[in-house]
């Protein structure tokens, strides 16, 4: 029995690629093993090498893995390939079995449509098949497929292929397409999914192959989820019953299941055109009363550039989120990436006073979520939560008892009507919502339609009461209280139980991974394999990035000799802003970027550690991966 | 028990309710027709019947996003040309609260035209005031949307080679439910298209004509004007899309050779605002959603309780 099965399903864009994988995905943690997700996808509808991958294990799994070692190749049915010495894209139907390929484990499986996929014109494939020791089912799933149903359905052939191959119970799947099909479709699929199964064990000695699904158990009650679930039931837990936004990959998935879900338990979500509206439906929702939302990728977040602007200024509460891709400008839109970092820190003219989240796994992206509410809620700021494609696609199991609270739709930083009439109100009537010596610098605010509560929210800079102000002093002391805000929440995230800084790995390492956001259980992995190899090695990830946890980033780095800056990003953002934010420890940080639009693998992060910090030796890069050396602090 | 008693109080209700306790100096020069906007709409409260608690006024950027200063309500003074997205949320969010949206003609139907063209296509029932002077004032003369073509300023020095956007055709075709023109210079008509305009339950966008006495002194300060609606010389179905199409056509173009047209020119009023079409499709509670934070007993539906979909 191998330890872990990394299946890879690979055909074209529309080919039902994401469907058959999550069904298969649901399956295999029905039978008791834990799951990670990993999606490739064009940024085309129809048409398009594709694929998605499962790591299935039964000890609990943080990241994609190491390559895979079963490969589905399908191909892509709707290719229209390109042959010939300038094809820009190459031929679609092979790209299965002619990208990436080399990733292929040793000894791994392949089963391929022999229907679609023409293996004489797959270049050197049966030297490569003899040098790897890999085992090839040929099998043609497209007639298999046509002689019960449809040609479409060479899907489920392919997963029938899967089971007789390692093993896996078909009950679990075939209970899966009972809950999601149904009629002919139903009948048909089960019929395909047991045809083929019986063939490759008719016609195959399937255990030559070595490799054998691991079995497992879960000891509690586990769900399959994504990053963007988390973020909308983190949002959803809080009393988020407002969201407004523009489609924009892949901030959508968040958009879309909250547009699913708030009509059906009384909330509103609003499609509007374009986000600087969105941002705008936001605050002003958050104005009248509601918690709100919104959010976008990249380039649409470059249009909230100036209503979160507005929103620090009138010390409006609301929650965006910042899903990266891989830019600049459109970049590879269905690609990963960390390059959005200072777009979102700094975006917006004037000092901010932004709230800024980075969450590195679902479970912190539902509790940063939450706090995120919380904190712009409470202390009346806009908050951020920024992630990325990764965290945002990736399916993970999880105890379902993480989400297992209390729903908090508390306001802390608004006042009720009856607290208004005791409430510090200027000569002219107005209440004073812009108090100059309000604890912790929250000043309350009222709400349009209490009465007693009539105050002027202006960008312009302004009186306590609202009134526009261009008085030095008066200038001074709200920015000032403004500003105040941010010791406040750092001393509010430092007081909690459990911090947002995620340590991992023996307390007196010499040796340190430092990161931020979605490559924290990538580092993880990475940090148990180098102290199996008997290296010293302890990994810090950040998720607060405003107000900077500075104190944990200074105690870690002071406890280590060196620490490699793992990020997503061609020029080293986080190590910059920890530069920044320290002054200094710059002659320890080594930088490990990865920017060719993929996450990391693990085995990419403990090849850096191993070749180049601890007194490594550099040599020739063997991945898509740059180290940068420490650069000294910032002058 | 609503948790914002100001709204349908039903209280008696005074124009002056509407000025400010202390009010500041205003920033507008001398015979500027922003002061007709303001006179028109506190004027035109006691007759909608809402008292300054319930009102929410919502300005964009330029002379005319100062209205808020100076009228008693509460207030939200955006960013420039982003009243609507801002005014229609929170409309969303409370409904019973009496909503306005005012800006410039460089906010509504320049940088904020996407969100003019949407808000009416969507039929939100907001009033929404364009204070047209046909140049850019704050910012000392630039030429605007509204300017007309050969309009010579600092940044047209050659004269503008644009031929000027047609507001209250664009507003028609965006899909407005009510529109009309009024002029600064005419208070009465004013008071009664704004009235019209609170009272209509759908987006109804008011272009009020208010003269720039510093930066646009080649215009004729809109005066004399004829109100098309007691004028015998006009006749046209104002429920008729098509007729007031054509009527609208004539009014922009006489503006550009010294006739001023003012009136009420479309009125929809069958037509359900956005808000009643979103609860018709259940995707908007009927109870205002801003009442339910306030609501001790109100229940809360948890993640935890949908995640079947994930097992």
């Amino acid at each position: 029995m191998t330890d872990e099965l990394i299946w890879r399903i690979a055909g074209g864009s529309g080919d039902g690629i994401d469907s058959t994988s999550q069904n298969f995905a649901k399956a295999l943690m029905r039978s008791g093993l834990h799951i990670f997700t990993h999606r490739h996808y064009p940024s085309r509808i129809r048409g398009g090498h594709t694929y998605a991958q499962i790591r299935a294990s039964a000890e609990p799994v943080t990241s994609r893995g190491d390559g895979y070692n079963f490969l589905l190749a399908l191909g892509d049915s709707f290719g229209r390939s390109q042959t010939g010495e300038y094809a820009v894209y190459g031929n679609e139907e092979l790209k299965p079995l002619t990208e990436n390929l080399h990733d292929l484990r040793e000894g791994g499986v392949i089963v391929y449509d022999s229907g679609l996929i023409d293996i004489d014109d797959v270049p050197d494939f049966d030297e490569q098949v003899e040098a790897n020791g890999w085992h090839v089912y040929p099998l043609d799933l497209r007639a298999l497929a046509r002689d019960v149903g449809r040609e479409v359905m060479r899907n489920t052939a392919g997963v029938g292929a899967t089971a007789a191959l390692t093993g896996i119970d078909l009950s679990y799947i075939e209970d899966l397409m009972s809950d999601t099909m149904h009629g002919d479709t139903l009948e048909q699929n089960l019929e395909i999914l047991e045809t083929a199964y019986e063939s490759v064990l008719a016609d195959y000695d399937v255990e030559a192959n070595g490799l054998e699904v691991p079995t497992g158990t879960h000891e509690r009650d586990q769900v399959l989820v994504s990053g963007s679930h988390a973020i909308a039931y983190g949002a959803i837990d809080e009393g988020c019953r407002f969201i407004s936004g523009y489609p924009m990959t892949p901030w959508t998935d968040v958009f879309t299941i909250m547009s699913q879900l708030l009509p059906d338990i009384g909330g509103i979500s609003e499609q509007v055109e374009d986000e600087i509206a969105a941002a705008a439906l936001a605050i002003g929702a958050s104005h009248a009363g509601a918690k709100a939302m919104s959010g976008s990728s990249g380039g649409g977040f470059a249009l909230m550039s100036e209503p979160l602007g507005l929103a620090e200024m009138v010390e409006e509460p609301v929650v965006l989120v910042e899903a990266m891709r891989a830019g600049p400008s459109t970049g590879m839109p269905t690609k990963t990436e960390q390059g959005d970092l200072e777009h979102v820190l700094y975006t917006s003219q004037g000092d901010s006073t932004r709230v800024v989240f980075a969450p590195g796994t679902p479970e912190e992206a539902y509790e940063q979520t939450r706090l995120a509410f919380q904190v712009a809620y409470d202390y009346n700021v806009p908050t951020i939560v920024i992630y990325d494609q990764k965290l945002g696609g990736e399916y993970r199991t999880m105890d379902a008892a993480v989400f297992d609270r209390d729903p908090n739709p508390s306001m802390g930083g608004t006042l009720a009507e009856s607290d208004l009439e005791d409430a510090p109100h200027h000569a002219s009537g107005k209440f004073e919502r812009f108090r100059y010596d309000a604890a912790d610098g929250v000043s309350p605010r009222s709400l349009p339609g209490q009465a007693g509560g009539r105050f002027l929210a202006t960008g312009n800079e302004h009186w306590p009461a609202g009134h526009i102000a261009e008085d030095p002093a008066n200038r001074v002391k709200q920015m000032e209280r403004r500003l105040s805000k941010y010791d406040a929440i750092r001393r509010f995230l430092d007081g909690r139980d459990g911090s947002n800084q995620t340590a991992y790995g023996p307390a007196d390492a010499a040796y340190g991974i430092l990161t931020w956001g979605s490559n924290q259980g990538t580092v993880e992995e990475a940090v148990d394999r180098l102290n199996a190899d008997g290296d010293r090695v302890k990994a810090l990830g950040v998720s607060d990035l405003r107000p900077f946890p500075v104190a944990a980033v200074t105690a870690f780095l002071e406890s280590v000799d060196e620490a490699l800056v793992v990020e997503m990003n061609a020029t080293g953002q986080f190590r910059g802003l920890v530069q920044r934010e320290l002054g200094r420890h710059g002659d320890k940080l080594y930088s490990l970027l990865k920017y060719d639009g993929e996450p990391f693998e693990p085995a990419e992060i403990v090849d850096a550690f191993e070749t180049r910090v601890d007194g490594g030796v550099e040599t020739e890069p063997r991945y898509n991966t740059r180290v940068v050396p420490a650069a000294g602090d910032l002058q | 028990m609503s948790a914002f008693s100001a709204i349908g109080a039903h209280g008696d209700v005074e124009s002056t309710d509407f000025t400010p306790g202390i009010e500041p100096q205003p920033t507008w020069c001398p015979g500027c027709g922003d002061f007709g906007v303001l006179k028109a709409l506190k004027q035109a409260m006691p007759e909608v019947g809402r008292s300054p608690d319930e009102v929410l006024l919502v300005t964009g950027i330029g002379c005319s996003g100062k209205l808020n200063s100076y009228f008693e309500s509460y207030g939200f003074h955006t960013i420039h040309g982003r009243s609507l997205p801002v005014a229609r949320a929170a409309k969303l969010a409370n409904p019973g609260l009496e909503v306005i949206a005012a800006g410039g003609d460089g906010d509504g139907y320049g940088i904020g035209g996407n969100h003019f063209m949407h808000t009416a296509r969507e039929n939100h029932d907001l009033t929404y005031i364009v204070f047209n002077n046909e140049v850019f004032g704050l910012t000392k003369g630039q030429t605007s949307p509204t300017s007309p073509k050969g309009h010579k300023s600092k940044t047209q020095p050659h004269g503008s080679a644009k031929d000027p956007v047609r507001p209250l055709s664009l507003s028609l075709a965006s899909g407005s439910s009510y529109i009309a023109r009024t002029a600064a210079v005419n208070p009465r008509q004013a008071k009664d298209i704004l009235v019209e305009a609170m009272q209509h339950d759908g987006f109804a966008h008011v272009d009020f004509l208010t003269q720039c006495p510093t930066w646009n002194k080649d215009a004729k300060q809109y005066v004399p004007y004829t109100d098309v609606n007691e004028s015998d010389d006009y006749d046209w179905d104002e429920t008729d899309r098509e007729e007031a199409g054509h009527m609208m056509y004539e009014v922009e173009s006489a503006l550009y050779e010294g006739e001023v047209l003012t009136g009420r020119f479309y009125h929809d009023p069958d037509r359900p605002s956005y808000q009643a079409e979103k609860q018709r499709i259940g995707e908007m509670p009927t109870t205002p959603l801003a009442e339910r934070y306030a609501d001790p007993d109100a229940t809360w539906e948890r993640s935890f309780d949908l995640l079947d979909v994930h097992r």
